[in-house]
């Protein structure tokens, strides 16, 4: 129903900062995503790095692996609350990713899994992380970079 | 800044418990009959070694706690020299039972006590001394002992129009979503029951064998402890150790898991 709308949402943190001080200072404006079908076809970011992306993906930041199997990452131990990203980019594009990524509530209003690139709409969050999306714009391009290797 | 994220009507503000399909649904309870339904213990999701470990008391090492409480049941504390067992005298007798229709309502005061809140009113008003704080070794020994009690028994709390209140709040507590992950307990511990989260197998998430000696811990903890677990792992923001919010969610719990035994001090990794 939300489909095609023009989203803004709101960030904490230029895309490129990594400085924790910074981020809880700084106040800036998510980037604007539009939404068509169930895509986000413009990328967030110019550059995306597949190795810093399968970096974050097995990180503690992103957390993917708590709930997603992804046997070609050789890890030891992965969840199976959502479904396995086993050969993903046959199944879904970049763009379809992007959507999933930034905020899979818009395609399932019960899904469990988190918005990663979204701050509003959330209730009681810890002081550490209010206003900031879990992942910056360059981060999900990166992740959407690495889920794409999975064929 | 907070108060604007809570209130902020979006798109997204629509995620109420009411919009989640729950697996089976809890019924209101009309009556002071339990009709919580019939769980499934935490230990079942363990692993062999772990249930093994909690049901032996020589390997259990919960059972260190459990002993030093005995050790403070008869030790008199407070200027009138008053020790738990000079009003209740064998705990094996007076507090079989007891544990298990825990937390309950204070009338008088209108708040929820569980049985940590118990344990420090007695130490206040009978003993005439300082209440323990959460986590302190005296209290999770005293609370370990005072479960123990009950080991084996049935959880019995029970809802009726003078809890009921407080019993709606915690329910609404754990069919809420928060945090930046934006989960409610309702999630992992009712319609995930059974799948890996990472290494871990989601529980019902029952209290009945708090509390519990956890490895990652390396010692014992309450209930509330793992509670503000499950907040930090969300990232929402913590309540503080017996806030009311934390005392009507265990009163949620406590009758959702009425029914199962009392497994104190259990065991887990």
């Amino acid at each position: 129903m939300l489909w095609g709308a023009v989203i803004t949402l709101c960030d904490a943190a230029p895309p490129d900062n990594h400085s924790a001080t910074a981020a809880l200072t700084a106040a800036h404006v998510l980037q604007t995503v539009q939404v068509t079908g169930d895509a986000i076809a413009m990328p967030l970011a110019t550059s995306s790095d597949p190795a810093r992306g399968r970096e974050l993906v097995m990180g503690r930041e992103s957390n993917c692996m708590l709930c997603h199997a992804i046997p070609e990452t050789g890890a030891q131990f992965m969840g199976n609350i959502g479904p396995t990203l086993s050969g993903v980019a046959q199944r879904l594009s970049a763009a379809q990713m992007r959507l999933r990524i930034v905020d899979q509530s818009r395609l399932n209003p019960a899904t469990v899994m988190p918005a990663y690139y979204r701050t509003e709409g959330l209730s009681l969050v810890a002081p550490s992380f209010q206003g900031k999306p879990v992942l910056n714009a360059q981060q999900i391009e990166d992740v959407i970079a690495y889920l794409q290797t999975l064929k | 800044m907070s108060i604007g994220i809570w209130c902020a009507v979006t798109p997204w503000s629509s995620h109420s418990a009411e919009s989640i399909p729950p697996i089976f649904s809890i019924s209101p309870p009309a009556s002071s009959t339990p009709l919580a339904p019939l769980g499934r213990s935490g230990i079942t999701f363990a692993s062999p070694d772990i249930r093994q470990l909690q049901a032996d008391n020589f390997a259990n090492p919960g059972m260190l706690w459990v002993t030093r409480g005995e050790t403070i049941w008869r030790t008199p504390s407070g200027v009138k020299g008053q020790a738990c067992a000079s009003c209740h005298q064998d705990a094996q007798q007076s507090m079989q039972g007891v544990s298990a229709r825990y937390p309950r309502l204070d009338t008088g005061r209108g708040t929820i006590l569980n049985i940590e809140g118990q344990i420090n009113r007695c130490r206040q008003e009978q003993q005439a001394t300082t209440p323990w704080v959460y986590e302190s070794a005296d209290l999770l020994a005293m609370t370990a002992y005072l479960n123990y009690q009950s080991r084996g028994m049935p959880i019995a709390v029970t809802i009726d129009t003078d809890n009921r209140t407080q019993w709606e709040r915690g329910k609404a507590i754990f069919h809420r979503r928060q945090g930046q992950m934006n989960l409610a307990c309702v999630h992992c511990h009712e319609q995930l029951v059974g799948r890996k989260l990472l290494t871990d197998t989601l529980s019902e998430g029952h209290g009945n064998a708090y509390p519990i000696y956890r490895l990652e811990w390396q010692t014992v903890g309450s209930l509330q402890r793992r509670l503000r677990s499950c907040f930090n792992g969300v990232r929402a923001a913590i309540p503080d150790y017996g806030a009311e919010e934390l005392l009507a969610l265990e009163l949620y719990l406590g009758w959702r898991s009425s029914g199962l035994t009392v497994e104190a001090p259990g065991v887990r990794r």
